[in-house]
C-alpha cells in the first residue's frame, strides 16, 4: 500500500455568481431571466465585451487546477486570504460539494470538521446531542457509547449532561460540540477554522487536542487564518490565492507568502476594498490615527501615550442608522487577536446619520509594544454584521515608557501592556 | 457525487476504503447501499424529530390527535349533517376519521419532508451523508403521530360497536403505501424547494387540493366503474378506501383501484428518488 493518504488532481470548482449572492431563486427570477438574459448576452457579444462562455455566465472559479498530495501522518496547513478557495477545497474533499472537474482520491476514513456543533438541537439534552452529533459526524452508536464519558469530561459538563443545551452557556455549548468532534477518530481529519471560536483557554485545549491527533500519526488538513496555529501545528503548508496554489512547501515560507499578500491588501484605501462582508448600506471609508493633544495625524503609535483612532464611514441610506455597534480589533501580523475596542462593550450606542462622517475612539494609554500590527474593522446592527473588513490595515508602534519607570518590558516579545501596580511588601 | 467504494462498508475502520471524488454526470445510481450504511444516522434523525416535535407545547403529543379529530368533527357537521353526504352505511364520523388517519400521516409527512432539506441547510452545507436520509427520516418520524391517532380510531370503533374485519392484516401494507407516496412526492418537492422557494408556498395548496381529490369527506362509491378504477391514479384513493375496507368492512374491497394506486406510487417514488439524486450535487451550493 502506498504512503499517500490523499491526492488531488487538477481540481476545478466553478461557482455561478448569481448563486452565491442570492443563494436561492424564485421561479419568477428564473422566468424573467430566461427572457432577459439571452438578450443581454447577445448585446454583450455584439459589444465585444465577452468572448468565452465563462464570462457570459458571470461565474467565478473558486478553485482552478489544484493538485497536491498529502502523505500519511502529515499535518498540512492551508492558508490564504478570504475567498482564496480554502474552504471550498475542504468542502470538496469532505464530499459536501462536487468539483466541476478533476478528481481527488482519499485512502482512509475521513472525518471533517468544518463547524463544531453541526446539528446540535437546543431542545435536546447534552447527552442526546452527543449521540445525535456523533451520528452526524459518522460515528457508530457503540463507538459513541464507548467514548461518552471521555467526551463529557473533556467538555467539563458532567453536571449538565441531562440539561437541554439551550440552557448551556455559550462556552459550555462550544466545549461540548468540540469534544464530540475531537473524539472522532478518523485516519484523515479535515479541519476548517474551528479554533477561531471560544475563549483562549478553550482554544489552547483545542490546539492541544489537534497536536495529539498529529502525534498519533494521523493525517490532518488544517485551514486557518491564525498563522501561529499553522506554524505550531503544520509540517508543511499550501498557500492559495484566487483559487490557485501559488506555493506549497515549508510552513515558514508559506506564511511569508501570506503576509506579503495581506500587505498588498492594506496598501489599498479602505473605501476601495471589496473583500468585505455585510451590506451595501454602511461602509467604512478610512482609519486615521490622531494625536489627542492637537488632533494632528500621526503615523506611529507610542506605547503608553494617549491616542485617538478616527474611523470614517459612509451611510448610503436615506435614513439614520440607529443603535450601531462599531469595533476595531488589533492582531499580530500572524493574526493572533490581541485586543479590541468595541463601542457596545463600553455601553456606547452609535447613531449613524446619512452621508459621510466619522467617529473617534479614545485610548488613554496605547497598550501595544513596539512592532507592526494589523487591525480589523466591524460594524453591526442588531447583532448582524453590516460591514466587516479583516486586515483593514496595519500600524506601527514605537517603544514608549508605558510605566513611567524608564524600563521597557521584554521589548523583543510582542504583546499587550497592562496598567498595574505592586504594593510594597509588609 | 460519484465515488466508488472499494470496501464494502464506507464507515468501517478495519478495511481502508478508497474514495474517489469526481464530478458526476447525467443520471446517477440511487446508492441505496450507502443509505443502508448510514442507517444509524437515519435512526438518530427520526429520533430527534420525534423528541423535538412537541417540546415546549402545552398540549404535547395531543396535537397528533387534535388535528385529524377536529377535522372529523368539522366534516361531520358540514358534510355529514348539513350536506348529507352518504357514508357507505357507516356512521359519518367514523367513516371520515378512518380516512383522515392515513391522510394526516401522508399529508404531514409530505409537508414536513418537502421542507426538510431547506430546514437542514446547515447540515447540508457542513457535513457529508446521503441526503436522501433527511426527507426519509422526516416521513418516518410521522409514524408515531399515526400510531396515536390510530389508537383513537380504535377507541371510536369500540364506541360505535364496530369490530375490525380480518382484512386488518393489510393495514401495514396500506400504511407502507402511503409512506411510499409521501416520500415520493416529498423527494420531488424537497429537491425543487432547494432551488425554488416557491415550492414551500405551493405545498399547503397541493395538500388541500389533494385532500378534496381524495375520498375523505365523501365515498368513492359515488363514482361508477370504470371511473372508480381510474380514480385510483390518485394513489391516496387506494390507501383511504383500503383503510375503510379493512377496518370498517365497507364495500370498497381494493381490487383494481389498489393496483393502480400501487403502480402510481412506485412510479412517483422511483422518479422522485432519481430526480433527487440528480439534483443532490447542487444542494450544498444552492440551499
Amino acid at each position: 500500500m502506498s504512503n499517500i493518504a490523499l491526492s488531488a488532481e487538477r481540481i476545478d470548482k466553478l461557482y455561478h455568481v448569481g448563486r452565491i449572492q442570492d443563494s436561492y431563486r424564485t421561479l419568477r427570477d428564473t422566468l424573467s431571466e430566461a427572457f432577459v438574459s439571452p438578450l443581454r448576452r447577445a448585446s454583450k457579444i455584439l459589444r465585444g465585451q465577452a468572448s468565452g462562455a465563462a464570462e457570459l455566465d458571470d461565474s467565478i472559479w473558486a478553485l482552478k487546477d489544484v493538485s497536491f498530495q498529502v502523505e500519511k501522518g502529515e499535518v498540512v496547513g492551508f492558508i490564504g486570504r478570504n475567498g482564496a478557495g480554502k474552504s471550498t477545497l475542504l468542502k470538496i474533499l469532505s464530499r459536501i460539494t462536487e468539483p466541476t472537474s478533476g478528481y481527488a482520491e482519499i485512502h482512509g476514513r475521513v472525518g471533517s470538521l468544518l463547524e463544531v456543533g453541526t446539528g446540535f438541537h437546543p431542545e435536546l439534552t447534552g447527552r442526546e446531542n452527543v449521540y445525535l452529533n456523533g451520528a452526524i459526524l459518522g460515528m457508530k452508536r457503540i463507538e459513541i457509547e464507548r467514548k461518552f464519558e471521555a467526551i463529557v469530561s473533556f467538555a467539563e459538563v458532567e453536571k449538565f449532561v441531562d440539561t437541554p443545551v439551550k440552557h448551556y452557556s455559550s462556552g459550555m455549548y462550544l466545549r461540548l460540540a468540540f469534544a464530540v468532534a475531537a473524539h472522532l477518530e478518523p485516519e484523515i481529519l479535515l479541519v476548517d477554522e474551528v479554533l477561531a471560536v471560544g475563549d483562549m483557554a478553550f482554544q489552547q485545549k483545542c490546539l492541544g487536542k489537534m497536536r495529539d491527533v498529529a502525534v498519533e500519526g494521523r493525517t490532518v488538513l488544517f485551514v486557518s487564518h491564525n498563522m501561529s496555529a499553522i506554524q505550531s501545528l503544520c509540517s508543511r503548508a499550501i498557500f492559495l490565492k484566487d483559487g490557485k496554489i501559488t506555493f506549497q512547501g515549508s510552513t515558514e515560507q508559506a506564511v511569508k507568502y501570506y503576509c506579503a499578500s495581506v500587505q498588498k491588501l492594506y496598501e489599498q484605501p479602505i473605501y476601495l476594498r471589496e473583500d468585505r462582508s455585510g451590506g451595501e448600506q454602511f461602509r467604512f471609508t478610512s482609519v486615521q490615527f490622531l494625536n489627542p493633544r492637537d488632533m494632528t495625524p500621526v503615523n506611529v503609535f507610542v506605547s503608553g501615550q494617549p491616542a485617538i483612532i478616527r474611523i470614517g464611514y459612509i451611510n448610503r441610506a436615506k435614513n439614520k442608522l440607529e443603535d450601531v455597534g462599531i469595533g476595531i480589533t488589533f492582531s499580530t501580523m500572524t493574526n493572533t487577536h490581541l485586543f479590541g475596542c468595541k463601542s457596545r462593550v463600553v455601553g456606547t450606542s452609535l447613531d449613524i446619520p446619512p452621508g459621510e462622517g466619522y467617529t473617534d475612539c479614545l485610548i488613554s494609554k496605547w497598550p501595544l509594544k513596539a512592532g507592526r500590527y494589523v487591525y480589523n474593522l466591524f460594524a453591526e446592527k442588531n447583532n448582524i454584521s453590516i460591514d466587516w473588513l479583516s486586515n483593514a490595515g496595519a500600524c506601527d508602534v514605537e517603544a514608549g515608557d508605558y510605566y513611567g519607570s524608564g524600563i521597557l518590558p521584554a521589548p523583543h516579545l510582542p504583546g499587550v501592556l497592562v496598567d498595574y501596580a505592586w504594593r510594597p511588601t509588609e | 457525487m460519484a465515488h466508488k467504494e472499494l470496501a464494502s462498508d464506507p464507515l468501517s475502520l478495519l478495511n481502508e476504503p478508497t474514495v474517489r471524488i469526481e464530478p458526476s454526470r447525467g443520471w446517477v445510481s440511487l446508492k441505496l447501499r450507502e443509505l443502508w450504511a448510514y442507517r444509524e444516522l437515519i435512526y438518530f434523525l427520526v429520533w430527534r424529530d420525534i423528541k423535538v416535535r412537541y417540546k415546549q407545547t402545552v398540549l404535547g403529543a395531543a396535537w397528533a390527535i387534535i388535528q385529524p379529530f377536529f377535522t372529523m368533527v368539522v366534516f361531520s357537521i358540514f358534510f355529514g349533517r348539513l350536506a348529507g353526504i352518504p357514508s357507505d352505511g357507516m356512521p359519518y364520523p367514523i367513516f371520515s376519521y378512518a380516512a383522515l388517519v392515513p391522510w394526516t400521516f401522508f399529508s404531514n409527512g409530505m409537508t414536513k419532508a418537502s421542507n426538510s432539506l431547506v430546514s437542514s441547510s446547515n447540515l447540508i452545507k457542513k457535513v457529508y451523508f446521503p441526503r436522501l436520509s433527511i426527507p426519509l427520516a422526516s416521513v418516518l418520524a410521522g409514524v408515531v403521530d399515526f400510531a396515536l391517532s390510530f389508537a383513537v380510531l380504535l377507541g371510536m370503533m369500540k364506541y360505535y360497536h364496530l369490530t375490525p374485519t380480518g382484512n386488518v392484516i393489510w393495514l401495514p401494507f396500506l400504511l407502507g403505501l402511503s409512506f411510499v407516496i409521501a416520500l415520493g412526492v416529498a423527494l420531488w418537492l424537497s429537491a425543487m424547494n432547494v432551488q425554488f422557494r416557491d415550492v414551500q408556498y405551493l405545498i399547503p395548496f397541493l395538500a388541500q387540493f389533494w385532500m378534496f381529490a381524495t375520498p375523505i369527506a365523501y365515498p368513492s362509491s359515488l363514482l361508477s366503474e370504470p371511473w372508480r378504477t381510474l380514480y385510483g391514479i390518485n394513489p391516496m384513493v387506494g390507501v383511504v378506501e383500503g383503510f375503510r375496507w379493512a377496518l370498517l368492512g365497507t364495500n370498497t374491497a381494493p381490487g383494481l383501484t389498489i393496483l393502480a394506486s400501487s403502480a402510481v406510487s412506485m412510479l412517483i417514488l422511483l422518479s422522485g428518488a432519481l430526480y433527487f439524486r440528480r439534483m443532490e450535487k447542487t444542494f450544498a451550493d444552492v440551499v
